[in-house]
């Protein structure tokens, strides 16, 4: 917090001292665009997300390998699984929510491991808007990446496994999966953005906190396949509720402490 | 207190003399080991066999007392990163973040015993060595956890961000053990178990008697003394560690 708050009174100074030289109008100093309530809060997440989808529009680096990924993954289960499984639902639910686990690090590798390649994550930083619309903004594009990756998923699953998951409550299941895996997702690849072997510990550091939404989904994939009524799996989605609550809630607090050095 | 007595030493350069702190840590470690072998003596011996097992389990069940306190031992340690963690990033004193760095690492440790004589113990009684009961999902998965903090630690090198970095992942892999737990607790049965409710499908349990909870006690004493007497010895030597890194820069 201290950290923080020497930067606003550094950044104020420069304001100051920017003040009086002849300058251009448009770059007369730098402000803290802390206010303005909670409309202008969500108009930064929507930038910061903005300009994440218009970078992978042009470089188109996430979503397709992501997408391509997964694809391959649902045909090599399908491989794997043909000889030795009489049912295909019998591995449905865990081959899809394995897919998701596996294809979103991919995502989330880049989410701050391409701000660090392309040398953009100080720019990134010295944007004048809280810490915390900048991890909102990351979760809400990195949601739209895996969401898409899933909707990809449900045809090629169908054809290869003869089994439709566009139920609505399997889809209500992977939605609060995602909030869940991208927003501890998030956090962690901005801790391990700066290290040794970043691509490889990631998902050494999220596969283990994510057994909860993993369990969760698997189950209640398999609780609406078998026609289960609600009563029988919506602790399931109590499960998937909470742990996005909580995780969610933390990160944010946590998500300050970060950069605090940078 | 003893960031003093290790610089006088330093300075000093009497290595063989012992100082307050070492002679502590001295008691303790007899301590433990005394400890230690009194649980071996009262888990062998002086605990009665049970009446309801015969052959191989009679013989498995008395590891339980060594499982239960490598579970104690764990427990306490993960519960000592959990403060460790929240203090450091709180007060920003590298000795808290020592502390979550010396109770994960012999947490996991200790933990990884819990798992071993599990395996062992539910081999004869449950003939196979791993099942996926939410217990040893949730401490299995828990060990993986911390394996993962270790190796996330190593990854960084600057000192603060290894600190600062370590706390906010102890802190999330502290709470996501509960929710593993839980979801682990649902997932094998088609209806959820109420809170706290016996489990009537148990297989191998048995009740205990006056010797046996006395055993339990020593168990609980000695592996909480195993802890404390390894996490303060790794708590001291991560503290020169990092005192031989000041210096070596210093000189540098």
């Amino acid at each position: 917090m201290t950290a923080t708050s020497q930067v606003k009174s550094s950044r104020a100074e420069v304001t100051r001292s920017d003040a009086g030289q002849p300058e251009p109008a448009r770059l007369s100093g730098v402000r803290m665009r802390t206010g303005g309530g909670a409309g202008a809060y969500l108009r930064k997440v929507g930038a910061i997300a903005a300009k994440d989808l218009r970078s992978e529009w042009r470089a188109k680096e996430i979503l397709g390998t992501m997408a391509a990924f997964s694809v391959l993954a649902v045909i090599i289960f399908g491989l794997a699984f043909d000889l030795r499984v009489p049912e295909a639902d019998m591995v449905v639910p865990g081959v899809f929510w394995v897919i998701i686990l596996f294809g979103g690090v991919m995502g989330l590798n880049r989410s701050f491991g391409a701000e660090v390649d392309r040398g953009s994550l100080a720019a990134l930083l010295l944007a004048p808007v809280d810490r915390s619309a900048m991890y909102f903004g990351k979760i809400l594009a990195s949601m739209i990446f895996m969401l898409a990756t899933e909707l990809l998923m449900l045809p090629v699953m169908l054809v290869i496994f003869d089994i439709s998951l566009l139920r609505p409550w399997i889809l209500a299941g992977a939605f609060l999966g995602t909030v869940g895996y991208v927003s501890v997702g998030t956090l962690f690849a901005a801790l391990t953005a700066n290290t040794r072997a970043r691509e490889t510990m990631l998902p050494i550091l999220l596969l283990p906190v994510m057994v909860p939404i993993f369990l969760a989904g698997v189950a209640l994939t398999a609780a609406v396949l078998d026609g289960r009524t609600f009563e029988d799996f919506r602790h399931w989605l109590g499960i998937l509720a909470a742990y996005d609550l909580i995780f969610l809630t933390i990160a944010f607090m946590v998500f300050d402490l970060i950069w605090e050095d940078a | 207190m003893s960031g003093a007595s290790i610089s006088s030493q330093g300075r000093t350069a009497t290595a063989s003399r012992l100082r307050g702190w070492d002679i502590a840590q001295l008691i303790l470690n007899i301590a433990t080991a005394l400890a230690m072998a009194a649980l071996m003596w009262a888990s062998l011996v002086y605990a009665k066999p049970a009446v309801n097992l015969a052959g191989n389990e009679q013989l498995a069940q008395r590891i339980f007392y060594i499982h239960m306190g490598c579970n104690i031992g764990a427990f306490a340690a993960f519960i000592v990163s959990l403060i460790g963690s929240i203090t450091y990033l709180v007060s920003r004193n590298l000795d808290w973040d020592r502390v979550t760095q010396a109770s994960i690492e012999v947490g996991t440790i200790i933990g990884l015993g819990t798992i071993i004589t599990g395996s062992v113990w539910s081999k004869p009684t449950w003939n196979t060595y791993w099942t996926w009961d939410p217990r040893l999902t949730a401490s299995t998965i828990t060990v993986l956890i911390y394996v993962a903090y270790i190796l996330f630690r190593n990854g960084i090198d600057n000192r603060i961000t290894k600190a600062r970095f370590g706390s906010i992942y102890a802190l999330f892999a502290f709470l996501s053990i509960p929710l593993t737990y839980y979801s682990a607790r649902w997932f094998r049965s088609i209806h959820p178990v109420v809170f706290n409710g016996e489990n009537a499908d148990a297989q191998g349990g048995f009740a205990i008697g006056p010797s046996m909870s006395q055993t339990l006690l020593i168990a609980t004493i000695s592996f909480s003394l195993l802890f404390s007497a390894l996490m303060i010895a790794r708590w001291r030597q991560l503290r020169l560690q990092d005192r031989v890194e000041e210096l070596r820069e210093e000189v540098e």
